[in-house]
């Protein structure tokens, strides 16, 4: 539908019931009485739910037949459901930018259940301050960039191999690029796979041998990334090898750092040769468990879910009971005892081998943070709950099972790509749920335990789903960006002052030498529409578009106004 | 090769492979034995950690 300047506003305005969700807490008669007096607006609904597909067709409906040339939708978060409703309305013809939405579910329903007058009151406030930026809204076109053809892979674990395989399966090149001097990664020190017990051995060089025959991969070993540049489909990439620093054009990143296992000093008495980890009790079995080895007690959750560490290592309980059937079989007259505080034992596979070590003699004792187990000289002492005693268990070898922990480097690797970590330190994924492979920033993606701590299985089928996400951008060849973004809308006024460049997140901003003098660039594929540099300018030569000063002062006054 | 998938299942998991793929530009047939796609997520209200509504 082309815009013109002299049309008349008409301004279609929904508000969800979101089934109970706001009706329940709102008086939606008032909001809908209200609504229809505010300026401009010729049109208001109210829905069940407007993101249902009789929802959908109602905003359709609403502005064909009503001619509506501006639509707002009061419901709930626009993280979720904007780009829906900007659908309905591209679909029929408006353009999709000539929409708003106003968050009465989050904001009004949900926080203020207890006060029905109040959050009222906030809805209209927010329909009336969404109604105003709307009569304001400027049509925008998406953004179209196109993508170079080849992933890097960070990460030359069982996550990274894995993933780097399926892309160049699917006709990409693929560069990996390892810290070590060698592919593997934690596999290269793990004995057998649970539940299925393979070697972890066999399926590595599998990878490697994959990985070395298929002529789209090349692999840097005792590499690091060193700089990255750029944006989705178009980062340029400098990786610092053993022989130099190679400058690499790339078009998604895949993270597959991996984690490190927590080193349990001055916990239990850990020695590394009678007291060791479940890492080191792999290697230990690798060679052949020593047959004098008669009593061996592990200890569960060292190091994890306490203050320092609140978080579960999820597979710490896996590799225990693994491990404790393994000695079992080298060594029928060995005495196993896990002492544990919860057992992690999900899904069909773990919940068999679990009974297989009962079954295998393996002894389970249960034991409580406020009274843990003490260790000392061939002997662990425990407090058995069941039989309310202090028990004597004689120890030849303790195995601490300690959690995985994000690795050193992830802050630095996190800022050089511009990524989220979580409070555990572990890199952060865009969504848990709607998007848990990829990132927040577009082109790069996430799978394995530099997430959170994984198992092969978990690790294996998230590398699978992040290498067909990032399939996704590369079988396109191209990508469209969000058209809210910062313009130079004032180019006169801009100094080439810089300040925005420094603070931009994303690197989006540049500044260059113009006919004019020193003036910024808004490189727009990169930018995110986050506003800091907007909001930094003070010769206000940067806006937003969809944020404008106007939009938001109409937002502002239409709040101070009511 | 015909460069069409069937996908058996109207579910999240259905409905997530549909959209990766036909993002990557494959057709997707998507099979759902009931009368809408959504399946047990259809059916729950807010979903944990991050209190999203599931529909």
């Amino acid at each position: 539908m082309p815009e013109k300047k002299d049309e008349e506003l008409r301004i279609g305005v929904f508000i969800c019931h979101c089934g109970s969700n706001i009706a329940g807490y709102l008086d939606m008669e008032a909001l809908e009485e209200f609504t229809k007096a505010l300026p401009h607006v010729v049109f208001v609904q109210r829905n069940l739910y407007t993101c249902s597909e009789g929802g959908i067709n109602e905003i359709k409906k609403g502005i064909v037949e009503q001619n509506l040339n501006r639509v707002v939708v009061a419901s709930c978060t626009p993280r979720t459901h904007e780009p829906l409703f900007r659908n309905s309305c591209a679909e029929v013809g408006l353009n999709p930018y000539l929409f708003e939405m106003v968050n009465i579910r989050d904001q009004c329903s949900w926080v203020h259940m207890q006060e029905k007058e109040d959050a009222t009151e906030k809805a209209k406030d927010l329909i009336r301050m969404g109604v105003a930026k709307a009569a304001l809204l400027q049509p925008q076109e998406p953004i179209m960039s196109e993508v170079t053809t080849r992933a890097l892979v960070l990460g030359g674990g069982i996550a990274g191999m894995t993933a780097a395989l399926a892309l160049a399966d699917r006709g990409y090149e693929v560069v990996i690029v390892e810290k070590q001097d060698r592919l593997g990664g934690m596999m290269n020190n793990i004995n057998k796979l649970g539940p299925s017990m393979i070697n972890a051995d066999e399926l590595v060089s599998q990878k490697i041998k994959a990985i070395d025959e298929h002529p789209k991969i090349t692999v840097f070993t005792n590499s690091e990334l060193a700089a990255v540049k750029g944006f989705i489909g178009k980062y340029k990439v400098d990786v610092k090898t053993g022989t130099g620093t190679k400058n690499i054009d790339i078009g998604v990143i895949l993270v597959a750092t991996g984690a490190s296992v927590f080193t349990p000093k001055g916990l239990y008495g850990y020695d590394g040769k009678h007291v060791i980890t479940q890492l080191e009790l792999e290697e230990m079995m690798k060679k052949g468990l020593d047959p004098s080895i008669k009593n061996v007690v592990m200890i569960q959750c060292v190091g994890s879910r306490n203050e320092d560490r609140p978080y579960c290592s999820r597979i710490c309980c896996q590799v225990a009971v693994k491990n404790a059937i393994l000695i079992r079989d080298q060594n029928p007259e060995a005495r196993v005892s896990i002492l544990y505080r919860d057992m992690q034992m999900y899904g069909v596979e773990n919940e068999e081998m679990l009974r297989t070590s009962k079954a295998r003699g393996v002894r389970y004792i249960n034991y409580s943070p406020e009274n843990p187990p003490k260790v000392e000289e061939e002997k662990v002492q425990v407090y058995h709950p069941l039989l309310g005693e202090e028990l004597e268990l004689p120890a030849d070898l303790v195995v601490l099972a300690t959690p995985l922990v994000a690795r050193e480097d992830t802050h630095d690797l996190s800022q050089l790509l511009r990524v989220s970590i979580d409070e555990n330190g572990f890199y952060l994924e865009a969504h848990v749920k709607l998007r848990p492979l990829d990132f927040a920033t577009d082109g790069i993606f996430l799978c394995g335990s530099a997430r959170y701590p994984a198992n092969v299985r978990e690790v294996v089928a998230q590398a699978l789903g992040a290498a067909s996400r990032a399939s996704i951008p590369l079988s396109k060849g191209s990508v469209v960006v969000e058209p809210i973004i910062s313009v130079l809308a004032n180019e006169d006024a801009c100094r080439g002052c810089g300040l925005c460049a420094a603070l931009c997140p994303y690197g989006a901003l540049e500044i260059r030498e113009t006919e004019k003098g020193r003036k910024v660039h808004v490189i727009d594929v990169a930018c995110k529409g986050c506003g800091v540099c907007a909001a930094t300018c003070y010769q206000h030569a940067l806006t937003i578009n969809s944020y404008t000063d106007d939009q938001v002062t109409a937002q502002i006054e239409a709040f101070l106004g009511g | 090769m015909s460069n069409e998938v069937l996908i058996i299942g109207g579910g999240i998991a259905g409905i997530q492979s549909s959209l990766d793929l036909a993002d990557m530009g494959i057709k997707v047939h998507l099979v759902e034995k009931l009368p809408s796609i959504g399946g047990k997520m259809a059916q729950l209200d807010k979903t944990f950690p991050t209190n999203d509504c599931a529909i």
